[in-house]
């Protein structure tokens, strides 16, 4: 009794976006999969209101990085906070894309009742969607430029469009920090423009959004943070101090002259 | 009469938690559980020293609920693939359960073949008496129980399943436990299981399960459709399965599945949207289609030049572009037929609107 009313003379506060509080802060993590660490060790802030992608070779762990952090997957040590509290208690302020094709488009459904599903955290169990939830997700649909398509099944949508559909159910989530797993992937121009139109406003609104990315060309560009994984963290920080030819290096191995061709493009592009 | 009602609940209720277990990729589990429920069976019997209803059920739903967690926990060691787990345990479940049948119970009422078979030509005879009336047959409440248990779950918990179903990942960040989702759906496959088992026996449990719903993915691309084509399709076998029986004088319940599995079949083949013959013709209307796009450009491409004349000669048409002389000739009826080319002395022309659309689709 004394308890509840001590809460009730000071209420927590909703959304801890204060500069202490990170959208996600990463202690000391690893996962093991099989008896291999598939992610060891990892210490990470990421700042608020920016888009910070992941980048590191295949293997690297990046999505098991995310699926940890998202308690998809067991963690062998380590804590994550979202805003300062353990992630179990934020779950409303995170939104999730997993990889396009971690579902099965044959699923008997809608885009727009994909995009509703988006709204079920903030229902909880048993309630079920009702008009509000229908006009968001439309809405959603909206801002990926998929509103023609609500009605459509989702198994004849291009790869593209099911990935903006993906997107609009993050939307609908109505998060303040999204996870999204290669959104890049396997789309057209079309949609990788919308995508990356959608992330500058997700910014803009003070979301913050961290991707797993592989493409070291288009990174520069989309990304203002980034977080250089191999198993371990190589670097974390601000894009043009951290995405060097020697982080790449020892990120990618010394001999992936790839990525440091990527590099030297990337130096001439901002000289 | 009565056999036909309890075969139409038992079916509902099967099929309404087939759906389920065909979107989610598990028909083989039902399989599993279906058998791996008779040692509960037969423990309950043992506990309850008869034949017990309450018990029976305890007794499957522990050993089913055994099972899963058997099988998800081989599959958690990363040494046997998924269906080889669910191979490994039931056959070793259902071992158990007919070896503790054969060993103490070789006189009694239940014997293997109820139990693989099942009874339902008897159900007349167990009925429900509350003092000296007679209620009607036992199947009744319990066939009817369940089909209301599995309405109530699938309804109540519709979102839920969807949800679990399509995108597993999803649904745990929303704290929505797909592990207590599908534990619950396990869960009532076996208590249906049992129910359906007494009537059909464990082999015939898994079709009513399985068939109905597959026939009925087949059918449409809505899921609230889906269940309900589902249930119809279960209840109809039922009552097709029972005529059936009666006309060629055979067992009822080989004759409900052997109709589901003629919807099956049919729904397989005749679906408008994924059946076997519609897909059929979509790919021969599109193989006509592309021709007739081929034979557009192409003549638009040499239209004006030197070896015209050549290039529009049908003969040419077959090595030129590949084409079987068959193909070639069914394209360009189908382009005269449309109005896009004319023949003039065996060549072909370009009319204004065959022209009009080789340029549309010169656009790209």
């Amino acid at each position: 009794m004394a308890h509840g009313s001590r809460l009730k003379a000071f209420p927590p506060k909703k959304n801890m976006t204060t500069s202490s509080s990170f959208p996600l802060a990463v202690h000391d993590l690893t996962v093991v999969y099989r008896d291999k660490p598939a992610i060891q060790d990892v210490d990470v802030n990421i700042p608020a209101g920016k888009l910070t992608a992941i980048i590191g070779p295949n293997g690297a762990g990046k999505s098991t990085f995310l699926k940890a952090v998202l308690d998809l997957l067991p963690r062998v040590a380590g804590t994550v906070e979202v805003f300062g509290k353990p992630y179990r208690q934020q779950r409303q302020l995170v939104g999730y894309v997993p990889q396009r094709a971690s579902v099965d488009w044959d699923f008997p459904t809608t885009a727009l009742d994909v995009v509703t599903m988006g709204t079920y955290g903030k229902l909880g169990w048993v309630k079920r969607p009702g008009k509000a939830e229908h006009d968001l997700a439309r809405q959603c649909l909206e801002q990926v430029g998929m509103a023609d398509f609500a009605s459509r099944q989702i198994s004849q949508l291009s790869g593209g469009q099911q990935q903006r559909v993906f997107l609009a159910r993050a939307l609908a989530q109505d998060a303040e920090v999204y996870f999204m797993d290669e959104p890049f992937v396997g789309v057209d121009a079309l949609t990788e423009r919308a995508i990356i139109t959608l992330l500058q406003d997700l910014r803009q609104r003070g979301k913050t959004v961290v991707c797993v990315h592989h493409d070291l060309d288009s990174a520069p560009e989309y990304f203002d943070w980034v977080m250089l994984l191999n198993v371990r963290l190589i670097a974390a920080g601000p894009f043009d101090s951290t995405f060097t030819a020697d982080n790449l290096r020892k990120t990618y191995g010394g001999a992936m002259k790839a990525a440091i061709d990527h590099f030297a493009h990337f130096e001439q592009s901002k000289g | 009469m009565e056999i036909v009602i309890t075969g139409i609940l038992i079916s509902v209720a099967c099929a309404l938690l087939g759906t389920f277990l065909i979107l989610r990729k598990m028909a083989m589990m039902s399989d599993a559980i279906s058998h791996a429920i008779l040692p509960g069976l037969v423990a309950g019997y043992f506990f309850a020293k008869g034949p017990d209803l309450f018990a029976g059920f305890l007794g499957a739903l522990v050993a089913a609920l055994v099972t899963v967690t058997l099988v998800e926990a081989l599959k958690n060691t990363q040494r046997v693939g998924g269906e080889s787990a669910i191979g490994i345990v039931f056959p070793a479940m259902f071992a158990l359960g007919t070896f503790l049948v054969a060993r103490f119970f070789e006189n009694v009422h239940l014997d293997t073949d109820a139990v693989l078979f099942g009874n339902i030509e008897f159900v007349a005879f167990d009925r429900l008496f509350i003092g000296d009336v007679d209620f009607g047959p036992q199947s009744y409440y319990v066939a009817g129980a369940l089909c209301l248990i599995n309405l109530l779950f699938i309804t109540v918990f519709y979102k839920e399943l969807k949800l679990a179903t399509f995108d597993a990942g999803l649904a745990a960040t929303l704290g929505f436990s797909p592990f207590f989702i599908h534990y619950a759906l396990m869960a009532l496959v076996s208590v249906t299981s049992v129910g359906a088992f007494t009537s059909v026996g464990a082999v015939l449990v898994v079709a009513l399960m399985i068939v109905p719903a597959a026939a009925a993915y087949l059918l449409t691309d809505k899921l609230p459709m889906m269940i309900g084509l589902a249930a119809g399709i279960g209840a109809l076998s039922a009552v097709l399965g029972y005529g059936l029986a009666l006309a060629i004088d055979s067992s009822v319940a080989g004759a409900i599945v052997s109709v589901a599995g003629a919807f099956f079949f049919a729904a397989m083949l005749f679906s408008p949207s994924h059946g076997l013959i519609a897909k059929a013709r979509r790919i021969e209307r599109q193989r006509v289609q592309i021709g007739l796009e081929a034979l557009l450009v192409h003549l638009l491409n040499h239209e004006g030049e030197e070896g015209e004349a050549h290039e529009s000669e049908m003969l040419h048409l077959s090595s030129e572009l590949r084409w079987l002389p068959q193909f070639a000739q069914q394209i360009v009826g189908v382009a005269a037929n449309r109005g896009l080319v004319m023949q003039v002395n065996g060549h072909l022309i370009l009319t204004d609107n065959g022209r009009r659309q080789g340029q549309q689709l010169m656009v790209y």
